[in-house]
């Protein structure tokens, strides 16, 4: 078995991707054995980081999203990158309930991400784009291969 | 995503079936009005049975849900929460507005 492994992909941000960019990860992060609720975890942080990408980094035109996602032994770490808006106050953008999005939205994308996932960072100049690094450790299971 | 309708007397209950993501919340939203602005009802049911996937964006539908039913002097309550979107929903401590069973 790899314990060093790696996918890159890029795709539009149409909303009919989410699914798509969900199930990719998914995919790639089975060889890690997780559990079914550390699979929710991972699909669940990498919607909102895709979501987020589509709704408030490219509000008026559809732009380029790129994923990358690694495996170093037990860790998946997960890179979502958009060259859109950008995000002046990052800190403030963490908070919950903190939105931009009207009504549509919540304010709680980040919030998930973070209770999600062991570690999330977000880098992020306005009118440049924003990249959020998410990692998460898989627990070996016992009687695992 | 999928959205069944069954009224009875006051109370509409909402089948929902599918993933609940930006993509889907978009039709849903729209579907959810339109169908409590025709059965008035007192109690709105949302069923999750069926929820596969539920990110941030089934929040805002279950809050627009709960003032829309508000305004009509109602209110809105979640039922049979699949595990995925019972995080989610707790994450977001939803349930000091909404009722979750
Ligand atoms: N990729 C991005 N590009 C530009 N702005 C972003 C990006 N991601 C997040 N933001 C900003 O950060 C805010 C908070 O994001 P977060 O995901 O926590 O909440 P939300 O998307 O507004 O609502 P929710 O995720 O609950 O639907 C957004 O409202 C937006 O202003
Ligand atoms: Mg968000």
């Amino acid at each position: 078995m790899e314990r060093e492994n790696y996918i890159a992909l890029q795709f539009p941000s149409c909303s009919v991707n989410e699914g798509f960019a969900r199930i990719a990860v998914a995919g790639f992060a089975a060889q890690l054995d997780p559990t079914l609720e550390e699979l929710g975890d991972i699909k669940t942080a990498v919607s909102e980081a895709v979501t987020n990408a589509i709704v408030h980094a490219y509000p008026e035109e559809i732009g380029r999203i790129s994923i990358k996602a690694k495996r170093s032994g037990d860790v998946l770490e997960i890179k979502i990158q958009d060259w859109g808006q950008g995000i002046a106050d990052i800190a403030q953008a963490k908070q919950p309930l903190f939105t931009t999005g009207g009504e549509e939205r919540s304010g709680m994308g980040f919030t998930i991400m973070e209770s999600f996932m062991d570690e999330m960072r977000v880098r992020s100049r306005p009118g440049k784009g924003t990249t959020v690094v998410l990692r998460k450790r898989i627990m070996p299971r016992m009687g695992k291969k | 995503m999928e959205l069944k309708a069954k009224a009875d007397h006051r109370t509409l209950t909402l089948q929902l079936r599918g993933e609940l993501d930006h993509h889907a919340a978009k039709r849903l939203v729209r579907e959810i009005d339109l169908v409590v602005e025709r059965e008035v009802p007192q109690q709105l049911v949302l069923d999750f049975s069926a929820v596969s996937f539920m990110d941030s964006s089934g929040i805002a539908v279950v809050m627009r849900a709960q003032r829309r039913m508000q305004e009509l002097g109602g209110s809105a309550t979640v039922i049979e929460v699949p595990p995925q979107a019972r995080r989610v929903l707790h994450t977001a401590g939803i349930d000091r507005w909404v009722k979750i069973k």
